[in-house]
């Protein structure tokens, strides 16, 4: 069980991190963009939020596979049964938990600080880091707290693709989908309460956070 | 639109819906519910249609891993009959209570197949499982399903469990084993002969009997379907002649 617990919080971490560095740029970006291409591709990022985790992971399958184009394009033979595979799997299906709220963030700031910062010449570069950032931290705290949580739990998807490798790809869904069917039901509950335990306490972290900052800002 | 005009439609929807409802409802209330090991999936959904052909009372099939089944059956899931892969849950089941006494018997005895969906790449001998070529080897969860039982003792008993086991993945069924096999992620897995054998394509090796315990696979009346003639009636078609043909076509053995 350990082991299990180990990975989904490996997963999570390396999700999120990537989600950070993927997923910020891109809202910003969708957050400025107003014509319709702009909120196709929003609706695109918003996807797996209603698609089921079984959709997801048949065209993972069909993507990542030995007929895909990524796993020749790294020498392999598939990316399935893989924790890389996991983690682009996870980056797809997290990355909504990311851009939604730092999209919504950056709207929220409007254009004024933005403006007043290229007016006093900053470069958009620094306008970005040194001013739209700081400014966005709630949506991004908001934006990690959810796709952490979200990776750390994600079973569906793993099932389809993670072929249950203990300390590969067996994370700790898994480890309770299989306890149940095992009757190990001690392991289950242990591993369901602390999962439980941990999302309620990372929802109330991030509704005390967002509640403090709305107070800081008025 | 006026007030009264709204309640009318809705009540005109609400109506609509529950006699939908109704309608679909009792198609349903006579069905053979059946829970049936994912190996057998092709030969039960063959064997429903010509029961229902031959005496008109439906049957709703239900697929998954055994261990999976047992579970449910244990938490009271709705089952008239269960089709598993072993000999063992049955046997539990009406020991606890959940199955008709007396009731198990065993449909067919399973053989295991070394598979792969590349033509060649499987010998007559099965020498590849000690060639250390090969990446991937799907089985079933050795825990919840008999074939993967069988997989891991067939391993253990050609002395390579150890070497390749750092190539397992597990499908949580048998079916999802052959899936993993079937769509080239793994090179080559263990699968059920059911599986393989119609569609003849890629290359094999048909695992002799003495490197794994007989998978002999039982039938079970679940207390639910205790008073269902139609339940009954489906179990002692399994023993017929017609349906014994139909079970051996796909590669099981039956007993004479």
């Amino acid at each position: 069980m350990w082991p299990a617990v180990a990975l989904s919080l490996e997963l999570a971490t390396v999700t999120t991190f990537l989600l950070l560095l993927l997923g910020v740029p891109l809202a910003w970006v969708l957050a400025r963009a107003n014509g319709f291409l702009g909120e196709a591709v929003a609706a695109l990022v918003a996807l797996p939020i209603v698609l089921p985790p079984t959709v997801i992971g048949f065209y993972l399958l069909l993507l990542l596979g030995p007929h895909g184009p990524i796993a020749p394009l790294l020498g392999l033979r598939t990316l399935a049964f893989s924790f890389t595979g996991l983690v682009i799997g996870s980056v797809i299906y997290s990355l909504p938990f990311m851009v939604q709220p730092v999209r919504n963030a950056f709207r929220g700031l409007g254009p004024a600080p933005w403006e007043a910062a290229l007016t006093l010449r900053a470069s958009p570069l620094d306008a970005f880091f040194s001013v739209a950032l700081p400014l966005a931290q709630g949506g991004i705290l908001t934006g990690i707290i959810l796709s952490f949580a979200h990776t750390l739990g994600e079973f569906g998807v793993v099932l389809m693709l993670g072929g249950d490798i203990p300390g590969r790809t067996e994370v700790l869904s898994i480890v309770i989908f299989n306890d149940v069917d095992n009757l190990q039901w001690g392991e289950a509950g242990a591993l369901a309460a602390g999962m439980a335990g941990f999302s309620f306490l990372a929802v109330l972290v991030m509704f005390l956070a967002e509640k403090r900052m709305a107070r800081l800002r008025a | 639109m006026p007030p009264k005009q709204i309640t009318r439609r809705l009540a005109l929807a609400a109506f609509s819906a529950v006699a939908l409802f109704l309608g679909a409802a009792p198609a349903r209330a006579g069905a053979v519910a059946i829970a049936v090991a994912a190996n057998f999936t092709d030969p039960a959904k063959q064997l429903a249609a010509s029961y229902q052909l031959k005496t008109g009372n439906a049957v709703v099939l239900s697929f998954g891993a055994s261990g999976g089944f047992y579970t449910q059956i244990t938490q009271g899931a709705p089952f008239e009959i269960f089709l598993s892969a072993d000999a063992a849950r049955p046997k539990k089941l009406v020991a606890a209570g959940l199955g008709v006494t007396g009731s198990e018997f065993t449909y067919a005895t399973g053989k295991l197949v070394l598979w792969s969906a590349t033509p060649g790449y499987v010998d007559s001998q099965g020498k590849i499982l000690s060639s250390g070529k090969f990446k991937h080897l799907s089985i079933a969860n050795p825990k919840t399903a008999p074939y993967g039982e069988a997989a891991v003792e067939t391993l253990k008993a050609l002395d390579v469990y150890d070497a390749v086991a750092p190539t397992i993945v597990t499908g949580e069924s048998i079916t999802q084993a052959y899936q993993f096999t079937a769509s080239g992620n793994a090179e080559l897995g263990f699968v059920a002969l059911s599986q393989v054998i119609k569609a003849k394509k890629g290359s094999q090796w048909l695992v002799p009997q003495k490197l794994y315990k007989p998978i002999t696979q039982d039938a079970v009346l679940l207390t639910p379907g205790k008073d269902d003639q139609a339940a009954k009636d489906f179990l002692a078609y399994l023993k017929t002649p017609e349906a014994l043909a139909i079970i051996r076509s796909y590669g099981y053995a039956t007993a004479p």
